[in-house]
This record gives structure tokens, sequence and C-alpha cells, in this order.
């Protein structure tokens, strides 16, 4: 074989194994999503909504109580978490080059890389020990605590794309810098920092190992954010690692229904984004 | 009067009825927004406390020996984090190996070979696996993966490879090969999304030089764009590591968790994230807690160092342009 043939049939080899690499990559995230749908939707009715779950071995039943502790252990995260990010956020971006933005960003970059177990371990030592006993408070506590530093980053990216133009505009207007940090920019901004806020919270509703020890799970419908409360991701994993075929079955159907929630608002996010970043060219 | 904020205009610059009226307003911005960026370092600096506080006991009493004892015996209050670290270290090790020539194929397809149709789809579905929640990929792997695994490539493995003693031995389902490979699929969004984007930033120069002098397609990603991204591809690199090392639920549930080292890769292993995951609620004694605490404090410091490490290394490839422009 010729020099130049050799170097084309490589050309070629490597080009199909590029090609073949990123069919491997895309199937799992296809295989997942076709398992969920195969053996989690035949289990999805109006009592797997509205019902809390029956005693071990019977039938039926459903995961109202993980539903609604979700929606609360979420709600009460992002009441904190997202005030706190965006604010840090806003000041990162406001305030660039001072030095508390800088320790921020690079803090909030740190605490991204932060295992989640490992922040769960601090809720429990900073409110589940002092406290002695777990509370939905004390998962929503670590949930925020993961939150604020996507939503800082976030906010931030996007509160900087707003052209420097507009700012001084309203600064040549007379505007005080804060309302035209609030008004102007952030208000720009401001499709940007809900997709991020949005995509955080969808991150941390599908988060198990924070909840673990904090809010613990409970077989019970419960409202009170003092006591344990059941989560989806507490529910699929209880399931998963039972015993009973039953539970594995309500396992798939937990995890379909979490993996819609996650990843509906996920695509959702990105499509708003897109067609706002086409729209402007 | 002095403005207090640093301003792009000169405070003095305003008119005097403004610049009378300005502060107050800003003032309360400021600070509002002031606490809210204290808050993050705060909070780092109150979790690191928080996990040397709850660790204590266990530091105390076993020192930093604590690494490199393998003891784990909630009984007698022995405890020693070694098989923890081995399980920890080697399943990220081999989820790399696995995911970062397939993060890497296909972000250089993504970035050169990809037909512009098929790009925004491709790397859509790569990154939405990021979105998927560490337990459904449990579920899925103890229910389809595993037992997928454990009748196809393993049995084949251990006839192909079966001189080394990584692939003797009874075949478990759980174990460190099969955690190793879920961990593999969850941080591959991870290193293919930033090598992505250190390739994207390569100047087209770079490509078209190699081109013009009669280079192929592949051998211009060989021989002038891979080198000018290397170390932009090494933080990737240790990005995903930073990830695979902390992963908690889908190891829990897949790794079989037992303190021991085992030369196999079929046997099964443990991990530190997984150790809390099971551990922590069901402790009975304050140093069992500790001892947890104290795994937990050295996996915070591991992760952090991993982090900040690759950090500074995307930060100097980009040219330091995650550190904010001039104000």
């Amino acid at each position: 074989m010729s020099r130049r043939t050799w170097r084309r049939f490589t050309d070629r080899m490597m080009v199909g194994v590029l090609y073949a690499g990123a069919v491997v990559a895309v199937l799992p995230l296809l295989l997942i999503l076709i398992n969920l749908v195969i053996k989690g939707a035949s289990s999805l009715n109006w009592a797997f909504f509205t019902r809390i779950p029956v005693p071990a071995g019977e039938t039926g039943g459903g995961v109202a109580n993980a539903i609604v502790g979700s929606g609360l252990i979420v709600g009460v995260a992002s009441l904190v978490g997202l005030p706190i990010g965006i604010g840090a956020g806003l000041f990162c971006a406001e305030y660039p080059a001072s030095r508390l933005a800088k320790v921020s960003r690079f803090v909030a970059d740190v605490l991204n890389g932060t295992p989640s177990i490992v922040v769960g371990v601090f809720a429990w030592t900073w409110i589940v020990a002092r406290q002695h006993h777990f509370s939905a408070l004390a998962g929503s506590a670590a949930l925020a605590m993961l939150m604020i530093p996507m939503v800082l980053r976030t906010t931030e990216e996007v509160v900087r794309l707003v052209p420097h133009a507009l700012r001084e505009a309203a600064l040549a207007l007379g505007y005080p810098r804060w309302r035209t940090a609030l008004a102007i920019v952030a208000r720009t901004a401001l499709p940007g920092i809900v997709t991020g806020s949005l995509l955080s919270v969808a991150r941390i509703a599908g988060e198990t190992a924070p909840l673990l020890f904090t809010a613990l799970g409970s077989q019970y419908l419960s409202f009170n954010l003092d006591q344990p409360m059941a989560a989806l991701p507490l529910t699929v994993f209880t399931y998963a690692t039972g015993p009973y075929a039953e539970w594995h079955q309500m396992a798939w159907a937990t995890a379909l229904v979490l993996i819609l929630l996650v990843l509906g608002l996920s695509i959702a996010m990105r499509i708003a984004t897109r067609r706002r970043f086409t729209a402007n060219g | 009067m002095e403005a207090t904020a640093p301003s792009p205009l000169p405070a003095d610059a305003l008119p005097v009825t403004i610049r009378d009226r300005v502060p107050t307003g800003d003032r309360i911005f400021r600070t509002g927004l002031t606490l809210a960026a204290l808050a993050v370092p705060v909070l780092l600096v109150f979790l690191a406390l928080e996990l040397y506080q709850g660790a204590g006991p266990a530091i105390h009493k076993f020192g930093p020996g604590f690494v490199i004892h393998s003891a784990w015996d909630p009984v007698a209050e022995n405890f020693g984090a070694l098989p923890l670290i081995f399980g920890t270290l080697l399943s990220s090790a081999l989820a790399l190996l696995i995911a970062v020539p397939l993060s890497l194929g296909v972000a250089i397809f993504l970035t050169e070979f990809c037909p512009k149709a098929l790009r925004q789809p491709v790397a859509f579905m790569v990154e939405l696996l990021a979105a998927i929640p560490s337990v459904v990929y449990g579920l899925w792997g103890i229910f389809v993966l595993v037992p997928v695994l454990k009748k196809t490539l393993f049995p084949f493995l251990r006839e192909v490879l079966g001189f080394l003693p990584f692939f003797q031995g009874p075949i478990y389902g759980p174990s460190m090969l099969s955690a190793s490979i879920i961990l593999a699929i969850m941080v591959m969004p991870y290193v293919m999304s930033v090598s992505r984007e250190v390739l994207l930033a390569v100047p087209g120069s770079q490509r078209e030089a190699a081109l013009a002098l009669g280079a192929t397609r592949w051998e211009a990603v060989r021989t002038a764009i891979l080198p000018y991204a290397r170390s932009g591809i090494f933080g990737a690199i240790i990005l995903g590591l930073g990830r695979a090392l902390g992963e908690t639920m889908a190891v829990t549930m897949l790794i079989g968790n037992r303190h021991d080292i085992a030369a196999s890769l079929f046997a099964p292993g443990y991990t530190m994230a997984a150790v809390i995951a099971n551990e922590f609620s069901e402790a009975a004694t304050d140093m069992h807690f500790a001892a947890l605490a104290y795994v937990a404090l050295v996996l915070f410091v591991l992760t952090l160092a991993v982090n900040a490490g690759a950090r500074l290394l995307i930060w100097r490839v980009s040219g330091g342009q995650g550190s904010g422009r001039a104000g």
C-alpha cells in the first residue's frame, strides 16, 4: 500500500470510528428513556398520583406523599437558594473586579464540584444533629446550598452578556446605579436568569444523596417541614433497593415521573433559550 | 462627599442633586448584593468547619493514619478508610479510562466531522445525560445494565483477559466494574462539553494551516488541533474526575458495598460516597458518625483539590476569561 493510500485509509477509518463513537455516546440516553417508559408507564394511573404507599406485599398505592414532599422540599430550597444565588451572581457581574467577586466566583466553582453527599453530611451536622431529629427543612438547606453556586454562575454569565451601552445609556440619563442594575441590566437579562434558576431547580429536584439523612423519607403524606418527609428520588432509591417485585415496579414508575419533571424542565428551558438567541441573531 | 461604590463614571460627574440622593439607594443595593456574595465563601468555610467538628472524635482517635488503615468495625469502633479511598480512586480511574476516549471522540466528531444538521441534536442528547438524576442511573443499572453485562461482557472479559488478576474469580452482578461503567456514562457529558468548548476555541487558522500543508482531516486534528487544545482537554478530564469521585447514588446501588480491596474488578467494592450514603442514617455510635464524617471530610478535601486544579488549568487555557472582565 502506498503511503498516500495508507494516509487516506487512516483518515477514513478514524472518521468511521468517530461516527461509531457518537452513536455509542447517544445510546445510553435512548436506552434509559426507552426502559423507563416500557417499565414505568403501565403503572401510571390516577391512584399512583393521589394515593400514598401501601404496606409491602400489597399491590396498588401511589406516591402522592413523595410528589408533595419533593414539591415542598424543593420549593423551600428555592425560596432560600434563588435569592442568594441571584444576588451573589448580580454582585459578581456588577462589581467584577472587586476581591469579593473573585473569591465568590472561585468558591462557587469549588462548591459546584463538591459532592452532594458531603453537603448532606454538612446539613446533618448543622441541623439534624443539633435538633436531634430528621427534618424536611434540613433537606431543603442542603439543596439550597447546592443551588446557590449553580445560580450564581448562570446569573453572572447572562448578566454579563447585556451590552455595556445599555448600562451607560441609563447612567447617562441620570439613573442611579441600583436602578440601572435592576431595571435595565437585570431586566434585560431576566429570561436568562429565569432559565438558569429553573435549570438549577430541575437539577436539585433529582438529588437523592443530600436527602438520605436529612429529609430521610416517610411512608405518610406530611406537610410538616420540621418532620421527616418523602421525596421522589428517595422513593426511587428505597423501592429500587428493596426486595419486592411490586416495589421495583413502583421504582420504575416513580423514576419515570421524576425524569419527566427533570428532563421536561431542562428541555423546555433549552428550547426557550435557543429560540431567544436565534431571535436576536 | 465620596461615593462608596467604584463606578464606571466618576461620582463627581453626576449633577449635584443626584449625587446627594444616590448613595442611599446604591448603598442599600450594594449591601444587599454584598451580603449574598459573602454568603458563598462563608458557607464554604462553615461547611469545612462543620465537617471538621463532626469528624473531631475520629480525627482524635485515628489521626491521619485513618486513610491508610483498612479496618471497618462499627462494633469495636475501629475505623479506617483505605478500602474506601482505594474504591473511590479505582472506580473513578476506570470510569475515566472508558469515558475519556469516548467523550473526546464525540467532541472531535462534533467540532470537526459532524454534518451541521446533526451537530446540535447529538450535543444536546449527550448533554441531556447530565440532567438524568443519579438515582435513575442506579435503577437502570441494577435492573437493565448489570444483568446484561453479567451475561455478555463479563464472561467475555474473563475468557479473553482471564490471565490478568483483574478479570479472575466469580462474577457478581454488582461490582467495581459495573459501578465504573455506569460512572463512565455519567461523567461523559461533562468531559464532552468542556472538551468541545476547548476545541471550538482552537483558532481556525490552525486547522487551515495543517490542511494547506496537505494533511488529511484526521491528520489536521491529530497534529494541529489536539496539541493546541491539550491542556484544556486535560482540564476537562480532571473536571470529570471530580464528578466521578463524588458520585454517590448510582455507585452505591451498583458497587456491591463490601469493605475490601480486591484485585478482581468482578468483585464488589466500596467508595467513600457510598459508605456515607449507606451507613450514615443507621450509625449507632458517636464514633461511627464521626468516622463517617471523617470520610466525608477526606472526600471533600480530595474533590476540592481536584476541582481547584481543573479550574486553574481551564482558566489558564482560556486566557483568564473566567476571572472576570475589568469593571
